[in-house]
Order: C-alpha cells, then structure tokens, then sequence
C-alpha cells in the first residue's frame, strides 16, 4: 500500500486546522467583539491607551531583553570552545549543559528558589534579578544547542584562510566566525526571547508579583473578559511575527554577507 | 479562587490519583454526553446523579485503623468514597437505584465557565458568592418543602444545621430571596492571618495592616486573587472606623459593616488601588498556594489565610514542633461558605433527581459524615448536629483537655453560638488548651466576638467586577508612566544609535558592492 504525498500530508493539515486556525480564528473573533458579540476596535484602542498594557509589554520586553543578552553572553563562549575542541569529552560538556532540559522544569524552578534563597537570605527582595536567573536557567540549553550547531558546521578553512591572509585571531573571530555564526545566533534568539516575553510561571514561582504579558492575558481571561485578553494575545502574536520577520531578514542578509566573504 | 487547592495533604497521594481518575473519567464522560451513561439514565431503575465538588472536598474513604474517630456516639472511619456510601444508603433507604457521576472543579469562576461551556450537573458546591450569581441568574432549583421539614429523620440537613449559619442563610438574600430557598450550606470559615508567635506580636497580626507594616517587609504573604485583596485592602483603609466605639456600638452595627465591607464607590477603589500597591511593595509574594509551604520553612512570618487552609499549616508545622498561631484582624473578616445547590439545567424538572439530590445533600450533612469529611479535608462543617451530639463530642475529641490536667493551662471556649445560638449555652463550653484560643481551634471555630465582626462579601455585577478587576491589573502591571525621565532619553539615543549604525552599514555594502 502506498501513500501519495497528498495523503501522508494529511494527518499534519487536520491537526493544523484543529489546533492552530481554528484557535486563532477564536481568538480573532473575540479581539474585534464585545461583550454583546458586535464588532468593535474598542479593545485594540484599550491596549494602546492603557498605561498599564504598554507598561507591561516594556516590562516584559526588557525582562526578555535582558534574558536574551545573559543567555547569548554565557552560551556563545560555552558554544564555541565546544565546537572548536578536539576533546574527546566535550559530548559529555555538551551533555552537561543539555540534562537539565530532562529534568521537569516545576522541579528545577523549585530548586532554584531555594538556591536563591540560600544566597540572597529573601527571595523577594530581588523580584527582577531573579526572574532573569530564573529564565537564564530554563532557557539556556535553546540558545546553546543551535550556536553549538552552527558553529560545528563552520567552515575551518574560512578562518585558517583569514589568519593566512594576516588577521589576528580577534580580527579573524570578529570579521569571520561571528558574522558566519549569526544564523544560530538568530534562532537562539527567537527560541529565547519569544518565550520570556510571556513565561510568567517562573514569575509566579520565584514570586516577582508584576505581571508579564502572559499573566495579564491569564488575568484577563479569568475574570471573564475574553475579548481584551484575546486582544492582547493577537498584539503579542502581531509582536513576534514582526521580530521573526526581521529574524528571518536577518538571516539572509547572513549568508548573503558569507557568500560575500567567499 | 484555589482556596482548596492543597500542596499536600493527609491523604493527599490516594486522593489525588482519585481524583485525576474521577476527572479524566468524567470529563470524558460528560463531554460525550451521548455515551455510557446514556444507558444507565434510560433505565427507570437507576436515577444518576451528577454531582460536581471541589477537588479534594469529601471524603474518599480509605482510612488507616489507626485513624478510626472513637466518639462515645460510635466509630466513625471512611472506608468508601462517600457518595459511594451514599448510593447504597439511598437504595436502602428508599429502595431505588441511585448512580452518582462526581466530578471536581478548581476555582468557582472555572465551574462557572463550565457550566456556561454546556456541562450539565445536577449538584454543584460554590462559594458563597457564586452561589449569588447563579440565584441572580436563576439558574438554580429551589428545595422541596419537603427538605425543610424537621419531623423527617432523613432530613439531616435542616435538623442538623447550625442555628448560626441557618441564620446567615436566611437573612442574606439575592432579589428578595433567601439563599436557604436554593442553597444548603457545606463548609464555611473566615479569615485572617497565620503568624509566627516568636516573630510577630498577636497584636501587628491582628489588623490587616500588617499587609503593608514595613517592619515586616517582604516577611508576609497575600493571597493572589482580588476578591481576598479588596477585602484585606478596605479592613485597613477603613481600620479607625470600624474599630471606633461608635460604629461598633451601633445597633444596625452588623448591616453597616457589610456595607462598608462591600464598597465599591470609586474613591474607596482608588485607596484600596494605592494601599495594594503598598503591599505589593511590601509583601513577600502574592500566592495561591505557596503561601503555607513558605510559613511552614520559615521563609515568611506572617501569611494572609483562609481558616481552613490555616488549620492546615498549623497542623504541619506541628509535626515538625514548630508552633505557630492565627489572628483574626480587629476591624472585619470575612465569612465565606460553600453550599451545595440543584441546577435547572441538570434537574430539569425531574422529581425523582431532586429527591436523590436532596438526599445526597443531606446524607453528606449527617452529623458522622459531617466528621469524616471535616477530618479528610480540614474545613469546617456548617452541621452542629441539632439533637445529636457527635460534632461537639469530635472537637472534645480532638482538642479537649481534662479538667483537672496539671501540665497545661486550662481555658473555656464557649461555643453556643454555634452549636444552640445561645453564646452563653453551658452545654457547649470546650475545655480546652488554653493556647488553642490562637491555633487550630480558634481557626476552626473562631469564638463568639470574632463572628460578631465577620462580614460576607457579596457577588459583585458584570461592571463592578471589571472596576475591581481594572483595580487589580492596575495594581499587578508595571505603569509605564512610572519609568524615569532619563531611561526615556537613554532608550531614545540607543535606538538613533542603532539606527544610524543600521544605515551606516547600507552604506558600505553598497559602496562596496560598486567597486
């Protein structure tokens, strides 16, 4: 029995339609309704005229701002000795770094706190800090994993050719390997970043009581006001399409920039 | 509101796979609600009843010997589930074939979306304001004349309720109806603060003040939802009113206090708005369920508690000898039930479902089951047992101290107002601790003067929840307008910054491109 590529597509098309339009449609709905179900652009006014909303899509933003900065800046160096090692042992380095993401993430969350509490004496007194550990922690082995990636695959001849040519091993990281490694450190990017934006459980975990745009929209919908929670889930969904985009732009113009250096 | 919702508990492990059991059972079940039971509901031997509780709200059965209750009235132990018990009492009892269906849900406004998401149960346990909601939107199914009726032995419920709460039950009323025509009480309890004795004074403890007193910054716990905040945010915004001589001597004292405790004018928002971010700046968390863990490690030394849950805490910090206490704050608490009431929807004008629906309201409320659920799950029962002594003879049972006992401070707690609704009721003095006053007994059975300044909050309608809750978002949220000046100006030069750089970058690939 065979199976057209129509057909084996099929399983993948329903799931999408079922969990992924249909969803979103719903939430299209509820953004442009009100409570009596007519079309209104009251709800999309709200998010913007709210001090509140904009305050805390900043504050999310600059949480998952700086969370992004902490992952690349420890992943990136652990990224590159990796690759660039002849060690026998560095799959167990990798592992290393890679094991947590089995453990369950309540569990390590959990742990963490007490760590935390351990050094800082009071949890609550570094409601920012923490969250910033918090999310390093958790989202560190998506950033190291496609950088490690990246810069396996990277062509060692490109940077002997740049110390050939005269270039100091700085000048040869800086004008060579970074940009060549910029595809991974895109999708470490994306893979972090979007997620801190609205991964409020380890907020509420490691009790930093302001909200983030993930508990506004939870807020929003537990007091039983679909519409501007959906709305709000519709401009995070508008956010990140963005960012993706210009992720994506920024891709191209990468390899476009190492087909430049060949 | 997770005010159920339990990290551990005694029994927690058999409960929990029961429960997730039950709920993957039912949420199967009555999703299809064409399949299996469609079967049983066609045959005219069997009435299936369709219950829906909080989870970890009776009891499951399954105790250990050990943990037999030995009362002078007989043992009480729970070896089956209790609506499992109660189908076969029912067909003893009236020989007809009953099916319960028991499901859970974990928070009122969760059972609410349930039930207007199409679910269909016949019996439901709410809070006490949910209960107000579903009267106001009639959806509920008064009890028979029947069920009040005192001469029938069977009629646990109204024979076996306490006069206090067949009070609060009578006089609270929704559009001109007491919420005793729809709804039977369950389990109650107030709040107020567990604290820690070496720690905090009873004093600090005692007012809800003690959310924003900076001696104990970041050492104190709130709960994590609105209506608990609001009403912790108006007992200490109105703290001189309510505790001044005047008011409380007032012999309309109890209808104002509700009223003040339910005031939702905008000013009186506007000062719970500043005195919760206050407390924001001050707490240690904002929780759901942490809270008691965090009391019990000593991470915090004072938490916002409902009684019940405070019960709990104590009982675990005991294990481990350490000993902490609860206050109730000096201006309100609030006095919160959940009751079981029949839905139209499910009932559907079925008399022989309302007779097993009422039946099962009142096997749970008879005075043994009341003990059983009330050891499983920590809370208090409304049941005082009318004639039957069983309730009382439990709390002698559990906090009782002989008369004559030279090791420990003995102290009198009255308890008839509850039990007879004579404060001064002789029959219904504890003989007890003397530090149970502050621990779980004062929790479970808060005395006399501290019912006297307990207020229920009323359901709030669809706009004033959206203030309330645009209070809370306004509260929870970073205000933009609170950043700095000078981060404008930083944010501002960083993006020119990378803008320029961006097209400076334009530039020389151009120019390079070119050559």
């Amino acid at each position: 029995m065979t199976f057209s590529r129509k057909q084996l597509g099929i399983p993948y098309a329903l799931f999408l339609i079922l969990f992924v339009v249909a969803p979103l449609l719903v939430i299209i709905y509820y953004a442009f309704t009100n409570g009596s179900g007519q079309f209104t652009i009251s709800n999309l006014t709200n998010f913007f005229a709210n001090p509140n909303t904009l305050g805390t899509l900043c504050y999310s933003f600059v949480l998952a701002f700086t969370t992004t900065c902490v992952c690349l800046l420890i992943a990136y160096p652990v990224a590159y000795i990796l690759a660039r090692s002849e060690w026998k042992a560095k799959s167990i380095i990798l592992m290393i770094f890679i094991t947590p993401m089995w453990i369950n993430f309540t569990l390590r969350i959990t742990a963490l706190k007490e760590i935390l509490t351990l050094v800082e004496k009071n949890l609550a007194y570094f409601p920012f800090l923490n969250s910033v550990i918090g999310m390093t922690y958790d989202f560190l082995p998506f950033m190291i994993l496609p950088l490690y990636t990246t810069l396996t695959k990277l062509d060692h001849s490109l940077i002997e050719a740049a110390s050939d040519l005269g270039a100091s091993s700085a000048q040869s990281f800086l004008r060579v390997t970074l940009p060549l490694s910029v595809p991974g450190i895109v999708s470490g990017i994306s893979m972090v970043f979007l997620p801190a934006m609205t991964n409020y459980v380890v907020l509420d975990m490691l009790y930093n009581s302001t909200y983030i745009m993930g508990s506004l929209i939870g807020s929003y919908f537990s007091s039983d006001d679909w519409h501007n929670g959906s709305m709000i889930a519709l401009v995070l969904l508008l956010i990140i399409c963005i960012f993706t985009f210009f992720g994506s732009s920024a891709d191209d113009e990468a390899n476009a920039r190492g087909g430049a250096i060949l | 509101m997770m005010r159920f919702k339990r990290t551990v508990s005694r029994r927690a492990l058999s409960a929990k796979i029961a429960g997730a059991f039950w709920a993957v059972m039912f949420a199967g079940m009555t999703s299809y609600g064409t399949g299996l039971f469609d079967v049983a509901a066609k045959d005219n031997d069997v009435v299936t009843l369709r219950v829906c509780n909080w989870e970890e709200y009776i009891d499951e059965g399954d105790w250990d010997d050990d943990e037999t209750i030995e009362l002078p009235e007989g043992d009480i132990i729970g070896v089956n589930p209790m609506y499992k018990d109660f189908e076969q009492w029912y067909y003893d009892t009236y020989h007809q074939k009953v099916k319960v269906e028991y499901s859970c849900f974990g928070t009122n406004e969760e059972l609410y979306n349930m039930l207007s998401l199409g679910n269909e149960y016949d019996v439901v346990c709410p809070s006490e304001y949910m209960i107000m909601k579903l009267m106001a939107e009639d959806q509920l199914v008064p009890f028979s004349d029947t069920f009040f009726d005192e001469s029938v032995d069977e009629n646990y419920y109204i024979k076996g309720v306490s006069p206090f709460i067949r009070n609060a039950f009578e006089t609270n009323e929704i559009n001109g109806e007491t919420w005793s025509k729809y709804a039977a009480g369950y389990m109650w309890g107030v709040t107020g603060i567990v604290y820690n004795p070496q720690e905090v004074s009873k004093e600090d403890a005692s007012t809800w003040n003690i959310l924003t007193d900076k001696r104990y910054f970041r050492r104190v716990t709130i709960k994590d939802n609105v209506r608990d905040a609001y009403f912790a945010a108006v007992g200490a915004i109105k703290g001189d009113l309510l505790t001044s001589d005047d008011f409380i001597n007032d012999p309309d004292y109890h209808q104002n206090l509700a009223t003040e405790m339910n005031d939702l004018s905008p000013e009186n928002l506007e000062e719970a708005l500043d005195y919760l971010q206050k407390s924001r700046d001050n707490v240690y968390s904002f929780e759901t369920d942490s809270g008691k863990a965090d009391m019990m490690s000593g991470k915090v030394v004072a938490g916002y508690q409902w009684s019940g849950d405070a019960v709990y805490t104590l009982d675990q910090a005991e294990e481990d000898d350490f000993y902490l206490n609860f206050a109730v704050p000096k201006e309100s608490t609030n006095l919160y039930f959940d009751g079981w009431v029949m839905l139209k929807k499910g009932i559907q004008d079925d008399a022989k479902k309302q007779q097993a629906a009422e039946a099962f309201i009142n096997f749970v409320s008879r005075p043994d089951n009341a003990v059983r659920n009330m050891y499983y799950i920590g809370y208090t029962s409304v049941i005082s047992g009318g004639d039957d002594n069983t309730v009382f003879d439990y709390l002698d049972y559990n906090y009782g101290v002989d008369d004559e006992s030279e090791d420990v401070d003995v102290m009198e707690y009255p308890l008839g107002y509850f039990f007879s609704g004579d404060a001064d009721d002789p029959d219904y003095v504890l003989i007890t601790d003397s530090e149970q006053a502050e621990r779980q007994l004062g929790a479970q059975y808060p005395s006399d003067d501290v019912m006297n300044r307990s207020a229920v909050m009323r359901y709030f309608d669809t706009e004033e929840n959206a203030a309330v809750n645009r209070m809370w978002i306004e509260v929870r949220c970073y205000n933009i307008k609170n950043v700095p000046a000078y981060i404008w100006v930083v944010v501002v030069v960083a993006v020119i910054a990378a803008i320029a750089v961006l097209i400076r970058g334009k530039i020389v690939e151009r120019s390079m491109k070119r050559k």
